[in-house]
């Protein structure tokens, strides 16, 4: 490596994805395992993926409060040493990318060599995110919005869906096509929670409201499952029985004061991605119109035509016209969008089933295989802060 | 404007209550005496809600708290429909609204408007505050709530 090279602070093209696992995906509370064991037979899938030992990982990170510690997963495995453990701080989803990124920052700094990510969810065991748990009190932002009735994260996130469709003008029928997309891209493929159960215009349009502007099919699901992937350094990559997948590019954060309380972020009307996709194009040295399918985390479509917008696929007052069904599905939709299904209709793995996918596009083994996929984005949590993206791109693209 | 006995969401909701470190307090006992109190730095005159501990613009420490006239202006809004807690099960649907205070610094604050939870709501219309008290509560407290305002009563 030159001393250029060296002192170039980049992850672009210096680590790959080599093993991806997961275990099946089950609607919430119907898992028969516990978290834990989840975790695990998700990380041995990744393992068994890349033809790698298991002993061999020394390093794991994840995100949002996970629950499965890294010790103890070392220990259980048999790793023969932990070198690195890493929890990405808060933003729900927002981390989904940015436990990419942070495994990989330790493989370039040298910390580590070979870094499982993974997110496990067994909501039968530690109770669902969509409720308000039994409490008599609050304090800080939340007594700000609980007295009111702004409780569970619907109700936190469609004021500021409402407010972005107000400032650009965007109608019902974006969002319906997000959730159209979804659903169709999961009847191809046998993991998703809704195979078999497809969506169509009129039964959007006739679902119960959860809270204007969200429809039922606007939200995502709360789902049992775990899902891992395993990195190494990009010299390694080839060493391993699959195609790897690079990353080209990962940011996150979010912008000036954007968790300001309660509802006081100076530019509220976005998805937090205002420096991030600067960021994330930035270090991949490449621009949207280069990257052929998109994986954009749906905690309620609103927060994905925000996302899109925002990672510049499209001007937000062209939001109506950009989405359309047909625009958003593989394979030759102008930008074939969570080709799995996504958080809405494969499984809410809190965002990490769209890395998977991600992976899957770029190695050509997706069930909604993409025409352009040597170029691949996730976009993790929008809405929350940090929110985080990455891109993976295929070696002819490095 | 007080109105002593109504309530917009039924009984069993959480109770805000302000932080063990107190950082809240001024704003809670502050509506429980029928005024709105928000932060506002006397070093830069930065407005600020919610509160915290250091002014984000100056860095000055515990801004000051000042009363302002409970009115604005309706910067988003929502309808909720699905009950997320056991008391709103069979009630519903209510309205939620995220109202701008323009004379404040445009700081926001999110409260329900009282009404007809069907009207038709528009951002940009015109709100007055409405304190709204639990005296019974235990802890007793008061939440502020929000009207239209008619533009001729001004």
């Amino acid at each position: 490596m030159t001393a250029r090279a060296r002192d170039e602070r980049t992850l672009r093209g210096r680590v790959a994805v080599i093993g991806i696992g997961e275990t099946e995906y089950y609607r919430h509370g119907a898992s028969p395992d516990p978290e834990f064991k989840l975790a695990l037979k998700a990380i041995l899938a990744a393992c068994e993926d890349a033809g790698l030992d298991p002993r061999d990982i020394d390093g794991f990170s994840s995100y949002s409060d996970d629950r499965s510690e890294a010790s103890r997963l070392a220990a259980a495995l048999g790793t023969h040493r932990l070198r690195t453990a890493t929890m990405q701080w808060g933003g729900g989803g927002g981390g989904c990318c940015a436990a990419v990124a942070n495994a990989a920052a330790a493989i370039v700094a040298g910390l580590a060599d070979c870094v499982v990510v993974f997110r496990s969810l067994a909501q039968g065991q530690y109770g669902r995110f969509g409720q308000a748990a039994g409490i008599h009190t609050v304090s800080g932002e939340r007594s700000y919005l609980m007295p009111y009735g702004v409780l569970a994260p619907p109700q936190r996130f469609a004021m500021r869906v409402q407010r972005y469709m107000h400032e650009h003008g965007v109608r019902q029928d974006a969002m319906c096509a997000i959730a159209l997309a979804s659903y169709h891209h999961a009847q191809a493929n046998p993991r998703a929670v809704m195979y078999g159960r497809p969506l169509d215009p009129g039964k959007y349009d006739a679902s119960r409201w959860i809270v204007e502007p969200f429809h039922l099919y606007d939200c995502c699901m709360e789902n049992d499952g775990a899902a891992a992937l395993v990195l190494v350094s990009a010299e390694r990559a080839s060493d391993f029985r699959r195609k790897p997948a690079y990353l080209l590019g990962a940011a996150f954060g979010s912008g000036h004061r954007a968790a300001a309380t309660a509802h006081n972020a100076p530019l509220y009307a976005t998805a937090s991605f205002d420096t991030v996709a600067p960021d994330v194009y930035r270090m991949a040295e490449i621009g949207p119109s280069d990257v052929g399918v998109v994986q954009a985390y749906e905690n309620f479509t609103g927060g994905v035509v925000m996302a899109l917008a925002e990672h510049g696929f499209f001007r937000p007052e062209d939001a109506n016209d950009f989405l359309t069904f047909e625009n958003l599905i593989a394979p030759s939709g102008r930008l074939p969008l969570n080709t799995s299904g996504g958080n809405l209709a494969e499984c809410y793995m809190h965002g990490f089933e769209l890395v998977l996918e991600a992976v899957r596009q770029v190695r050509g083994t997706s069930t909604s295989q993409a025409r352009r996929s040597d170029v691949a984005m996730v976009i993790g949590g929008p809405m929350v802060s940090p929110a985080s993206n990455l891109i993976l791109g295929s070696e002819a693209t490095l | 404007m007080t109105n002593p006995t109504a309530r917009y969401l039924p009984a069993g909701l959480p109770i805000p209550v302000a932080e063990p470190d107190g950082l809240s307090a001024p704003y809670w006992e502050g509506l429980r005496k029928g005024k709105l109190l928000v932060q506002r730095c006397s070093h830069c005159n930065a407005w600020q809600f919610g509160p915290e501990w250091l002014c984000h613009r100056c860095h000055a420490f515990d801004p000051a708290w000042t009363e302002v006239q409970p009115c604005g202006r309706i910067f988003s809004w929502e309808r909720v429909w699905h009950p997320s807690h056991a008391a709103l099960k069979g009630h519903g649907p209510y309205i939620a609204v995220l109202v701008e205070l323009p004379h404040a610094g445009g700081i926001r604050m999110v409260g329900n408007l009282l009404g007809d939870p069907a009207q038709k709501v528009t951002i940009g219309a015109d709100v007055e505050g409405v304190f709204e008290h639990h005296p019974e509560s235990n802890p007793p407290y008061a939440l502020l709530q929000w009207r239209r305002r008619q533009v001729s009563s001004k």
